[in-house]
């Protein structure tokens, strides 16, 4: 009996186990890491640039690669939703860019400090929210991130202020958080992005000079997707060499495509400042259940229109359409 | 000898009173404190209260203040609280907007609310709709500050009153201060609110003295935002002004009273919440109302009060319909002559009050 149990359970076992020798062979080339070459960044306004070589470890491959495809299929399935007028007005959208977002996110602390402009999906989720919440936010939903109140262009996480409407606003905001920064005296850093559109904006000037008149810690980030809207950059810009128009603040021209490249060009610039077959479908399941939470999910009640006008306050009634229709206030 | 025998034959309860030393109690002079001086202790008051507040704006450090309302505050508070920027409101405004979604408490001083519109956007799209648009998430303690309206002599682009402008946003609150009192009280409740306030204050008032009462005089005293104070309690009409033309209506007033009309004169304080309660509550008594501001009549606060008046209770205890008396609608002239008859002057607060009682 005992024989035949053996014989068994080795039948089993050989059954569940792969042939001894690919094992071997498979355990033999796990490499824990792994070094790349990376693009050289121009400079200007600067000796050295980030380094040009960099160690990727399979922990942090791994997790990049997650974060990206997610931010991907979000923003697939973001388009499939927008193009099915379920999600309304503005949806921009930054598939293709994930290396920036991730990459920026690799590159910085969680007590960091980031700002940008409307294209924001990618850098919520970096920054800490879920999948569902931003897709119900898209969809308008109460479950959103905002309650369904800002939309696409108006989501908030801890140390990450938007999701910014208006072209260029983001970037004196930023400039301010630095302030703020410096303030607290925490050695925390702002990343404050804009577009090669907004690059333009005369605002972005005046936050250039003041953030280093001040010597905030901030780290003005271009991402230039070569069109501002829907005008190429070279019918838009005089000079489209966004990083040497800070003037007297160093710049790197750095290669956005390549998320190590970004990942070491943002700790340098923090250094300087103070200075998918499983995962697949585990991807595609996480996009799945959250669109189908957001397609479902209610829209914030009606009574809520009113609420989170001021903050800190007594509850008190806001004016409707006409005078007899009136919405409770509450912060 | 005699001097001596003087003495003694005094009668006892002035000897004892020479003996008793007591002290003759006179009433203190009112403290008189200019408008200037009033707005100046409130912020020093609360910069001292709360690390987190600071001030920014052009020459508000070592200048003292281009109106010296920041007289002393760089000397005691150094480069991190009190901040010079570079002329470049849309930059600072958005950089104190940040600086608020990261949790300090900033005051943002135009020199004057002319050049706001510069900054406008930050004001308004970054400032006033972020708690909304963030659902609760993002709040944004930030207070605006600086002189609004008609000054002297200063033309058409530097005298703009922007109340209404301001007023007419949701997620901004906006407060216009007349006297000492009035501005102390307000600028402190603004930058302990956690939202974003527009307090708009007038540069003709900053040398004005007022007799400041002693409660004023307390480092917690707080005027509460959106609501108003009758400053004149009357029986025929309803005055409701903001800002200097409070003063005119008190004028006004004043004059009228020998006349056997008695004028009931409200400063509203705050723009934004407005308390209507009161002016209704003043309306139903009087049963005449007169609107007085120094800003252009189309889509003004006048026209607002008007409009609310009819939607409320006190509609139908008007006698006669409400009048409003505003700037002239013409950008504002340089001429003597033509500036002053383009704001309001106590004659034409007179006679619009005399037309709405029909006298």
């Amino acid at each position: 009996m005992r024989k035949m149990l053996a014989a068994v359970s080795r039948v089993l076992s050989g059954a569940s186990q792969k042939p001894a020798s690919r094992v071997l062979v498979a355990s033999r080339n796990f490499a824990n890491d792994a070094t790349f070459e990376i693009k050289k960044c121009d400079l200007h306004r600067l000796e050295e640039g980030p380094p040009v070589t960099t160690v990727l470890t399979r922990e942090d491959g791994l997790k990049y690669y997650r974060m990206m495809q997610t931010v991907r299929r979000m923003e697939l399935k973001a388009d499939q939703l927008y193009k099915q007028k379920i999600i309304r007005g503005f949806c921009h959208l930054c598939d293709g860019q994930e290396a920036c977002c991730v990459g920026l996110e690799a590159g910085i602390n969680p007590t960091d400090h980031l700002i940008t402009a409307y294209r924001a999906h990618g850098f919520t989720f970096t920054r800490g929210l879920s999948v569902r919440e931003i897709l119900a936010e898209l969809t308008g939903r109460k479950g959103g991130c905002a309650k369904g109140k800002g939309g696409s262009m108006h989501m908030y996480a801890k140390n990450f202020y938007g999701g910014n409407g208006i072209v260029g606003a983001q970037v004196p905001l930023g400039a301010g958080i630095a302030l703020a920064c410096k303030y607290n005296g925490k050695d925390e850093v702002c990343l404050t992005l804009y577009g090669d559109g907004a690059a333009n904006q005369g605002q972005i000037f005046e936050a250039y000079n003041m953030a280093a008149l001040w010597k905030l810690p901030c780290i003005f980030i271009c991402e230039n997707n070569r069109y501002g809207m829907g005008t190429s950059v070279e019918r838009a810009a005089a000079s489209t060499d966004y990083y040497k128009r800070g003037d007297f603040i160093p710049g790197l021209r750095v290669d956005g495509m390549d998320i190590l490249c970004v990942r070491e060009a943002t700790k340098f610039a923090a250094a300087y400042c103070r200075s998918g077959k499983e995962i697949d479908v585990e991807v595609r399941k996480e996009i799945e259940d959250a669109a189908q939470f957001a397609t479902a999910d209610p829209e914030p009640p009606l009574e809520e229109l009113g609420y989170h006008i001021y903050s800190s306050d007594p509850p008190f009634e806001v004016r409707g359409a006409n005078q007899w229709i009136k919405f409770k206030s509450v912060s | 000898m005699a001097a001596v025998s003087g003495l003694v034959r005094r009668p006892l309860g002035e000897v004892s009173g020479l003996l008793k030393r007591r002290f003759h109690w006179t009433a203190p002079a009112a403290l008189q404190v200019t408008v200037r001086d009033a707005i100046n202790q409130g912020m020093d008051e609360e910069l001292e209260r709360d690390e987190k507040v600071f001030l920014l704006g052009e020459e508000v450090a070592q200048y003292d203040g281009a109106y010296k309302v920041s007289r002393g505050l760089w000397k005691k508070y150094g480069d991190k609280r009190i901040i010079d920027t570079p002329i470049s409101e849309m930059g600072f405004a958005g950089i104190a907007v940040g600086a608020a979604m990261a949790g300090l408490r900033p005051i943002c001083e135009f020199m004057t609310f002319n050049f706001s519109m510069q900054a406008i956007d930050q004001v308004i799209n970054s400032a006033a709709k972020t708690y909304y648009m963030s659902g609760g998430l993002q709040s944004v303690p930030i207070v605006f500050r600086g002189p609004n309206g008609a000054s002297a002599g200063v033309a058409a682009q530097h005298s703009q009153c922007f109340a209404a402008w301001y007023g007419h946003c949701p997620g901004l609150k906006v407060v216009s201060p007349w006297n000492s009192e009035d501005a102390k009280g307000l600028i402190k409740s603004a930058i302990r609110d956690n939202n974003p306030v527009v307090v708009l204050e007038n540069e003709l008032m900053y040398g004005v003295p007022f007799e400041f009462p002693p409660e004023a005089q307390s480092k917690d005293f707080l005027i509460p935002i959106g609501k108003a104070k009758i400053e004149r309690q009357g029986t025929h009409i309803t005055v409701v002004s903001h800002s200097r033309p409070v003063g005119h209506c008190l004028e006004a007033a004043a004059v009228l009273s020998k006349e056997g009309v008695e004028c009931e004169v409200i400063n509203m304080r705050t723009i934004r919440p407005m308390d209507m309660e009161t002016i209704e509550a003043s309306v139903m008594k009087t049963n005449h109302l007169v609107t007085v501001e120094g800003g252009w009549p189309q889509f003004g606060v006048g026209a607002e009060i008007c409009a609310r008046i009819m939607e409320g209770p006190a509609f139908n205890f008007l006698d006669a319909p409400a009048v409003r008396v505003t700037g002239a609608d013409v950008p504002m002239p340089y001429a003597k002559i033509l500036e002053d008859n383009s704001i309001p002057q106590v004659k034409d607060i007179i006679f619009a009050i005399k037309k709405t009682l029909n006298i």
